[in-house]
This record gives C-alpha cells, sequence and structure tokens, in this order.
C-alpha cells in the first residue's frame, strides 16, 4: 500500500515519516509537494511535522490555503485514512478537519522528552492493533500542543469516544504533572466524528526502531497497514457527511 | 572627509588606513573604507590570531577539507563526508540574547550546506556568569530560546552541549554554536568565484539596516554603551532559512553551480571578495538590484549589511533558467546581481557608477597580520599557588547541609553557619556527602535537562544518544555507521594554565567521543579570548593553540576549521581564556553505541585510568571552597591515546554496558551521574586513598573529587570483567575493578573507610533542580 507523505515548505518531519513508513515497514511511500493537486493515489496519507510555512502567525494557518489541502479533503470524505502528526495535528485543526485548537504550551516553552500515552479508543485506522488502556511511551517535540476546546465541544468529543490518546503516567493514570503542555482533559489525539482522521502531537515516526530509544510508535503505523490490508470492510471507508 | 574620528568608529588604526591608501594609490571613499574596516576586522581577518593558528594540525589521511573554506570535512566511510565547524556568536548574545543565539544557529547552518552537506546535528557550548544572578537567568533564558526557536523549526536536531557558570563570564557570556552535515565525499562544495562571465546570484532574504558592522562589533570591547548597539543584532527569519537550505541542497544536485557562500559576518563584502580571492578571480556586482527592504539605501549600508539567510551563487553561464527555476519552486527570488571578471577586483557599481573598487587581495591575502606582543600574566604565580595544608589551617571552610527536604538543593549561602572541615584532624560525619550534594546541585555539574527539552533533539530520527547522556551520537541512515559528537572546554583550567587546560580540553572531547565507542576522526575550535592589544591575552591565546596542536597531534585529531572570538571583555575586565573543542568520532556499528547510565544491576564498575587527588582549579575547591586556584590536573598523552584505544575496542567487542568520563566534580560526581536516569540504581564502590596534605578529611575528598584526566568509569557484566581488565592490561591502561551496580543508594569508600552514603533518588532530585529551580516559579 502507499503512504502519502504531505510536503509543506517548512515540513521538517515528512523524511521521518518516509522513513518509517518506507524503510521500517516496507510500504510503498510518495512525497506529495504542497502546490500539487494529486494525492498520487495514496491509501493512506500523513501531513507530517515541522513548521509548514514558518508559522509566525498561528501554527498550521498558512497551510491550510495550499493547494494539496483541497485533495486532502476530498480524500477525507471518501473515507481515506488521514493523520496528522504535531504539526500535522495543528494543520488539521486550522483546515477545519478536526475540532478545536492549539494554544501554547502551559510553560510557554518548547518541550522535547518521551511521554507515555494511554490508548482510550481502538476504532480508528491508526489506533485499531491497539488495546484499550495500553500504555505507550513515545516522544513529543512541540511548543504549541496544548489543546483546547470549549466544553461543549468537549462534551461532544467525549461523549462520541473521539478522545484518541491522553498523556498519562507510566501506569496509564491521569496526572497533572504528566501532561506536558496542559491539554484540556489531557487530551494527545483526537479522532474526528467519522473517525478517519486522526490527529495526534506525539511522534510515532520517532518511535518504530529500538536504536532510537523504544518502539511503541510502531502500533500507530501496523494499525493502518492492516486496516489497508484487511479492505472493504474497513469502517473507515463508511460516507461521511461532515468532516466535523 | 576621513577624518580620525571617521577611522575609530571603523575600528581602523592610522597605519592601516595608510595602508589602504598605499594599496588604493589614493585616498578611499566611505564606502571603501566601510569595506576595508569590515574585512581587514580582527572577526574577518583573523590578524592577531593568524600566526598561532598557522601552527595548528590540520592533515591528516581521513581529512577531506581543512580550514580555509566554510567548514572542514572527514571521510566517514562509504563514500560519505562529515562536513562540520563551531562558530561564536558571542557579542549578540549578550545585547539581544534571542535573537543573537538563534542567528548565530543560522549562521552555522548554512556554513555547513554551503559546502553541499545536509545539516543533521547541532550541538553548543555556552558560558554565563552565576547564576545567582537574575541578569544571568534572563541571559540563559534567551540564549536558550533562541537556539530552540531556530533549530527546532529548520529541523535540525541539537543533539548534545555544555554549559559553564563562572563570574568571569558575567559581562560576556559566550555562545558558540557546533554543526555538523552529511555530504558525498565527491560533491562537496567551494566558496569560489570562477569562469570570467559567469552570473553572480544574490538569493534570499532582502537586505536591510541590521547588523551593519557586526563583525567591528564582534571586534571590540564592550563598555556601558554597548547595549545601544542593539540595531547591530541581526534578526534570523528560520523558515527563510529552510527555504534557502532546501532549495540550496537541490541546486547542488545540477552541475550549474561553481561556487557558493553565505552572507554572514559582514554580508555581502565578504562573500564577494573571499569568493572572488579563493577562485583568482574578480567579481563585479552592481547594488541597484539587490533586494532591499528598506528604502533610500546607501550602497555603503548595502555592502555592510548583515541581514541573515542571504547566499550568494556563482552560476556557470548559459545555466541560469535551470537555478532560478529552482529557487521559485521554494518562492525564492534568484537575482542575478554581477559576474566574474578577470582583473580580481572587487569592483561594486550603483545603477553602472562605480562606487568602489578594491583590488581583492588587498582584502584577504593582504589584510593587516600582526605579531602581537606577548607576557606571561602576573596574576598567574598567585594563584598557582594552592597549598592545601596552609589553607587547613588557616580554616579551609565546609558549608553544612541541612537536607533537602523542602525539595531544593542545599545553597552555599556566605552566611551559613561555617564549619571547620578538618577540625583536629577529623573527618566531619556526613561532610562528604554534603560536599557530593553541593556539587551535584551546582549549575554547572547539575541536570541540564531544563535546557535540552527546550530543544528538539530527536528530529530527523537518527540521535541514538540523547543530549545529557554523554556525547551526542547520530546513526547515519543507510549505513550501518553513526558519528559521536562532543564539544568541550574548561575554561577555569586554562585561565590557571592555558596550554594544560587546553590539552585537557581537546583530551575530554576526545574521550566523550571514544566513551560512546567512536574513534576520533577530526577537531573543530572555538576560541574565545579578550583582547588581543593586552600582552597577557595575546599569552594566554599563543598558549592555548600551542596546547591544541600538542594534543591534536598526539591524539591525531587534526583540526579541520573554527573560529576565534577576541575582545570578550567588559570594562578591561576579560572572560577567561575559553577554548572550546568540538570532537567528531565514527561508530562503525551504530548498535554499538556506549551511554553514561549504568545498564543492568549486579554489574562489576571498572575504572580505567589512576587518580592521583589532582584538586587544582577544581571544581571541588570552587563549590565548596569558593577558591579557584592552583594548577590543573596533569595530563600524559600517550596514555591517553592508549585509554581512547581501549574505549573503541571495548564497545566494538560489546565488552561494556556503559562508560563515561571523569571530569568536572571528579570520581563522586562520575559514579552519581552513571546513575542518574537509570531510575534509581545505585552504586557500590571502594577506591584507594590519596594522600595529599596531612589533613585526612581533605585526602578523602581529593580521592572522591579530585580530577584527574585520562580516567573513565565503565560498567560490565561480571563473567566480562575479566576480559576487560586483560584488555586494559594488554593496552597499558591502569584498570581496577572498585565495585558493583545495584541496590538504591550511592556508597563510595576511600581507603576501607565508608565516605559517601546518599540515597540515589535524593541525590538524583538535587541534581535535577540544579537549573531548573531558577525557573520553577514560573511554571504556571
Amino acid at each position: 500500500m502507499r503512504f502519502g507523505i504531505v510536503v509543506f515548505p517548512g515540513s521538517n518531519c515528512d523524511e521521518d515519516a518516509y522513513h518509517a513508513a518506507k524503510d521500517v515497514f516496507g510500504q510503498d511511500a510518495e512525497y506529495i509537494w504542497h502546490k500539487d493537486t494529486d494525492l498520487k493515489g495514496a491509501d493512506v496519507v500523513i501531513l507530517p511535522g515541522g513548521f509548514a510555512h514558518g508559522d509566525y502567525l498561528r501554527t498550521g494557518a498558512m497551510a491550510r490555503f495550499s493547494p494539496i489541502m483541497g485533495q486532502v479533503r476530498a480524500f477525507v470524505e471518501r473515507g481515506g485514512p488521514v493523520l496528522g502528526i504535531c504539526n500535522g495535528f495543528q494543520i488539521l485543526l486550522e483546515s477545519g478537519l478536526l475540532p478545536g485548537a492549539m494554544l501554547r504550551n502551559r510553560t510557554l516553552k518548547y518541550r522535547c522528552e518521551h511521554v507515555h500515552l494511554r490508548v482510550e479508543q481502538t476504532d480508528t485506522p491508526f489506533t485499531s492493533a491497539a488495546k484499550v488502556g495500553q500504555v505507550l511511551r513515545i516522544p513529543i517535540g512541540h511548543g504549541e500542543g496544548n489543546y483546547f476546546a470549549p466544553s461543549d465541544m468537549l462534551a461532544t468529543l467525549e461523549s462520541n469516544r473521539q478522545v484518541i490518546l491522553r498523556y498519562t503516567d507510566p501506569n496509564g493514570e491521569l496526572d497533572p504533572d504528566s501532561n506536558p503542555n496542559g491539554s484540556v482533559n489531557a487530551i494527545a489525539a483526537i479522532c474526528n466524528e467519522s473517525r478517519n482522521v486522526v490527529g495526534m502531537m506525539p511522534h510515532p515516526e520517532r518511535a518504530c526502531e529500538s536504536l532510537l530509544g523504544g518502539v511503541d510508535g510502531r502500533m500507530i503505523f501496523e494499525s493502518v497497514v492492516e486496516t489497508l490490508a484487511r479492505g472493504p470492510e474497513r469502517p473507515a471507508l463508511q460516507a461521511v457527511g461532515r468532516a466535523f | 572627509m576621513i577624518d580620525p574620528q571617521v577611522l575609530e568608529r571603523h575600528g581602523l588604526k592610522p597605519d592601516e588606513y595608510e595602508r589602504i591608501k598605499q594599496f588604493l594609490g589614493r585616498e578611499p571613499n566611505l564606502t571603501e573604507l566601510g569595506i576595508f574596516s569590515v574585512m581587514w576586522s580582527e572577526h574577518c581577518s583573523y590578524k592577531s590570531s593568524r600566526v598561532h593558528l598557522k601552527t595548528l594540525p590540520t592533515t591528516g589521511k581521513q581529512v577531506l577539507q581543512g580550514p580555509g573554506e566554510n567548514a572542514g570535512a572527514v571521510d566517514i566511510g562509504d563514500g560519505l563526508a562529515a562536513v562540520f565547524k563551531i562558530e561564536s556568536h558571542n557579542p549578540p548574545s549578550f545585547i539581544e540574547p534571542y535573537q543573537g543565539a538563534a542567528t548565530g544557529v543560522g549562521g552555522i547552518i548554512r556554513d555547513i550546506f554551503t559546502m553541499g552537506a545536509r545539516p543533521i546535528a547541532l550541538l553548543n557550548s555556552l558560558r554565563f556568569g552565576s547564576i545567582d544572578v537574575p541578569g544571568t537567568r534572563r541571559l540563559l533564558e534567551g540564549v536558550v530560546a533562541g537556539i530552540a526557536g531556530y533549530g527546532n523549526s529548520i529541523g535540525i536536531p541539537t543533539v548534545g552541549g555544555e554549559i559553564a557558570f563562572e563570574p568571569s563570564y558575567a559581562g560576556n557570556p559566550l555562545v558558540n554554536v557546533f554543526c555538523l552535515g552529511i555530504a558525498k565525499a565527491s560533491d562537496i562544495i567551494k566558496g569560489v568565484a570562477s569562469g570570467v562571465g559567469n552570473s553572480v546570484y544574490y538569493v534570499g532574504a532582502k537586505t536591510g539596516r541590521d547588523g551593519i558592522h557586526g563583525a567591528t562589533m564582534a571586534s571590540a570591547e564592550f563598555d556601558e554603551k554597548s547595549a545601544e548597539k542593539r540595531p547591530a543584532v541581526q534578526v534570523g527569519d528560520p523558515f527563510m532559512e529552510k527555504l534557502l537550505l532546501e532549495a540550496c541542497l537541490e541546486v547542488m544536485q545540477t552541475d550549474a553551480l561553481v561556487g557558493i557562500q553565505d552572507m554572514g559576518a559582514a554580508g555581502l563584502t565578504c562573500s564577494t571578495t573571499e569568493m572572488g580571492s579563493r577562485g583568482g578571480a574578480g567579481v563585479e556586482i552592481d547594488i541597484a538590484h539587490v533586494p532591499q527592504r528598506e528604502s533610500r539605501m546607501t550602497p555603503y549600508e548595502i555592502m555592510l549589511s548583515e541581514s541573515q539567510e542571504r547566499m550568494l551563487l556563482v552560476v556557470k553561464r548559459g545555466r541560469e533558467a535551470e537555478v532560478e527555476r529552482i529557487f521559485d519552486k521554494w518562492d525564492l527570488h534568484a537575482v542575478h546581481i554581477g559576474e566574474v571578471t578577470s582583473d580580481g577586483m572587487l569592483r561594486v557599481k550603483d545603477k553602472g557608477t562605480v562606487v568602489a573598487e578594491i583590488p581583492n587581495r588587498a582584502l584577504t591575502d593582504e589584510a593587516p597580520v600582526y605579531r602581537r606582543p606577548m607576557t606571561e600574566p602576573e596574576y598567574l604565580a598567585e594563584v598557582r599557588k594552592l597549598d592545601l595544608d596552609v589553607l587547613t589551617r588557616d580554616g579551609l571552610k565546609a558549608i553544612p547541609y541541612s537536607g533537602v527536604g523542602d525539595g531544593l538543593p542545599p545553597s552555599r549561602n556566605a552566611s551559613a553557619d561555617h564549619r571547620s572541615l578538618g577540625e583536629g584532624g577529623q573527618t566531619v560525619p556526613g561532610s562528604q556527602n554534603t560536599a557530593l550534594l553541593l556539587l551535584l546541585g551546582s549549575a554547572t555539574i547539575g541536570s541540564k535537562k531544563w535546557v535540552y527539552r527546550q530543544y528538539d533533539h530527536m528530529v530527523r530520527t537518527n540521535t541514538i544518544n540523547y543530549p545529557g547522556f554523554g556525547a551526542g551520537v547520530v546513526r547515519i541512515k543507510g549505513t550501518d555507521r553513526a558519528l559521536a559528537l562532543s564539544v568541550d572546554g574548561n575554561g577555569r583550567y586554562c585561565y590557571l594554565d592555558p596550554y594544560r587546560g587546553a590539552m585537557l580540553a581537546v583530551a575530554e572531547a576526545a574521550r566523550n567521543v571514544a566513551c560512546a565507542g567512536a574513534r576520533p576522526l577530526g577537531a573543530t575550535n572555538c576560541l574565545n579570548f579578550g583582547n588581543p592589544e593586552r600582552p597577557a591575552i595575546m599569552w594566554q591565546f599563543a598558549k592555548t593553540v600551542e596546547g591544541i596542536g600538542a594534543a591534536c597531534r598526539a591524539l591525531d585529531v587534526p583540526i579541520t576549521g573554527g573560529n576565534v572570538s577576541l575582545y570578550n571583555e567588559t570594562d578591561g575586565k576579560a572572560i577567561y581564556p575559553t577554548p572550546v573543542i568540538g570532537v567528531v568520532g565514527l561508530l562503525e556499528h551504530a548498535d554499538r553505541v556506549v551511554s553514561r547510565r549504568f545498564h543492568r544491576s549486579g554489574d562489576a564498575i571498572i575504572l580505567l585510568g589512576e587518580g592521583h587527588g589532582e584538586l587544582g582549579g577544581s571544581e571541588y575547591l570552587k563549590v565548596v571552597h569558593d577558591l579557584v586556584r592552583g594548577g590543573p590536573p596533569s595530563i600524559d598523552l600517550d596514555a591517553e591515546r592508549a585509554l581512547q584505544d581501549l574505549l573503541v575496542t571495548l564497545a566494538t567487542e560489546r565488552l561494556i554496558h556503559s562508560a563515561h568520563d571523569c571530569s568536572d566534580g571528579g570520581l563522586a560526581v562520575t559514579l552519581a551521574e552513571c546513575c542518574f536516569d537509570t531510575e534509581g540504581m545505585g552504586a557500590d564502590v571502594s577506591i584507594p586513598g590519596v594522600e595529599i596534605t596531612r589533613d585526612p578529611a581533605l585526602n578523602t575528598a581529593a580521592a572522591l573529587f579530585g580530577e584527574s584526566a585520562s580516567r573513565v568509569l565503565v560498567s560490565v557484566v561480571p563473567e566480562s570483567a575479566t576480559a576487560v581488565l586483560e584488555r586494559a592490561a594488554a593496552a597499558n591502561v591502569p584498570a581496577r575493578m572498585i565495585g558493583q551496580t545495584g541496590g538504591n543508594l550511592l556508597r563510595i569508600a576511600v581507603a576501607g573507610q565508608m565516605a559517601v552514603d546518599l540515597s540515589i533518588h535524593e541525590a538524583e532530585r538535587v541534581w535535577n533542580a540544579a537549573i531548573e529551580r531558577y525557573f520553577a516559579k514560573r511554571v504556571a
């Protein structure tokens, strides 16, 4: 299957996602330039981390206007699986493909370190290989990862089971000190209503090889590889009326 | 028009002005004077340092590019080259810490990709005044945020570094930044302008009035007016640099490019003259074509601007469209501003009218070179005296320690109730525990997690040894190999003995790389000193360069490039002489990398090398006794080389689980650091005593905290201990099994007597809080 990795001019984790898909998981992978209007037959699209257009305004605020985003939106509406990692998550929020917004980290400082994440939902193409309650150790690297949603939106997210990963301690317990950025409800990843679009602040592509200090990120890639291999029964292919 | 005041503002001396007139055969105009002033500034011309730098070893079979280009390069096998350099951005970082540090990172990254290399790792070496002073914390916060802001955005991981705090840097903090990139050895690109008629292109950010005379500023001392020099600090734009980086690397894939150089210090002036000079050609440009950010800029301002993120390219005639297309893709505008000529002149026109015309060689090869007078500084005789017996009798003080119940490390408060360390020749119970906690909680030794957590150290998914774990190690994708990188320097040692201090700095950087299991290949140096016009400073400089040369020769790590930063003084008070050495080493097998952390309970701990209780210039004397005295530790470079070779062998044969170099704070601090970040694994060791005074307590302290060089602690599975001891014996490296890992206590017996007995949890908490505690209150 083919991974399509969108490259904005300031993307800097594009090569990492490509390496994971191609070299670690042995899948077909293609870079897709943000000015292009063709997803090159991708079965799954990754919006990688970085600073898409420098992000001096708001992270991801300009990327939503890149020509490729029209194709990404159409792909989402066809039920195609899309994963936004870090800056990619921020771009999905700015594009309205996921609900909510990012604030600066509570400490007002960039933070790069391993964190613990509890898997909340497994009925998405990117967490299907996990078990609910499983704790993953995956790095973060961001200055604006403090997820925010107004209370009514948050209630909807929770009742729709759209919160996919939460920051926890190593035992999977919620703990304010284990929330690295101040995200509301310790949210590290969410999906859209139709569950085919997932945005996550942690970087699974940085945790796919034991040489790099951990392999818990493999689960994200393994999930989507398995989901797509299973073919048409995949739940993500249901038609979607509204992305969110 | 050009009177003595104008000359002084340009940092030119009267005799230098006479030389300018000789070269031109006439009076220069103001634009020409400006061009001379930046090209002849210390920063660009190395006029005080050049005669000394020429003595450094710069060759070796592994060296692909020595000094003189934008960066050096060494062969790392598989047809690949490691391209690297270190550079300072000291004065700008004092004036405007965020932008000063950020643009320092931007500048060194440009030096690397200009060579055709993809930058893959950054390191930095920072020096500040005492952290107890609020102004220091403001500088630290700004500098760290600036490095993070630039490196994180452009997506190059910061994989290591070092920070020290000493009052001597209060008015002159040091920001030295190291970058390494990977290139195909056959595709290294030079900063050369050649081929008459080839096109000269300008690419990148527009030219503004920022940074005019930055190079001149870096060549003068500070005084109380320095804060007014803010306009001379540039503003960085990492996104623009990311575009330039990607576009330039793409242009380099074609063969349309002749040469390329970034516009760093002295901007358009330096890039045009240096490229012309290297190619033995002339360069003619018309500044009317230079993209300008501000209106009504004069030729003087355009030529001297240090606006960031600009590159100068020489493109083969007829291939221009190809190059322009690539820059277009990245939304960059490549502008044709001139061409290469045959007459060896830098000719600057403004809408066709010549506004400056200077022979290139007058600005580069023929720039002034000074053999400045040197004298041994007077302070040395005094500070080298360290009579421990006398000092003990006169009441050498240790600070009582009241525990860490409040979560804070001990503080050394001058008004605290002092107790004599060696009263009546008896060890004060708990005093070595106290001293160890004081050291672990000091800003220089304590954990730098608060700092490196702000740096993206994982992007590009190559980092296999994180910052804080020893040398930074990055694997090279597509090969089995990895590179280990370390930057080190000890200003206090060099203040006490610049020759030996410099040797120790080279040895430590190379040893750190070897501890990771890598064979040191080459080095780059950043030499930070005071005003070279003072003979005492020049003496420090000359001795330091001699020491670097001796150590690099003995350890076979040639210097492939670097940077000199002089005039680091404020109101006549100079910084400690501070050479910072960056060493690059090669691991043949990335998966055999070794870190500082103990790996497994029950492992044997072996000390390689021998301690002699050398306390001169130590962190112990400074932190516990507030004393900067004595000579730094001795070093035998042959023994050092044997130790480093042994470390590489042990790692290659997978015989060791961890390796950590004994440096600041001696064996006790090293052992504690081996236990940290292991989820509380302790160690129980027993080391021999030393006898350096009549005071038993001080002798114990010397065994624990003495900083004798060429020592490394390794941990090994017990079954391999014999093999390690045998390898060491064969290599002629002293080695001794001193204990084992395990438990949750740190216990060190000296000469059979328990001297340190601490909970790892407590020790680690103190170490972790050393810097973070100063900022903790501001976290929401």
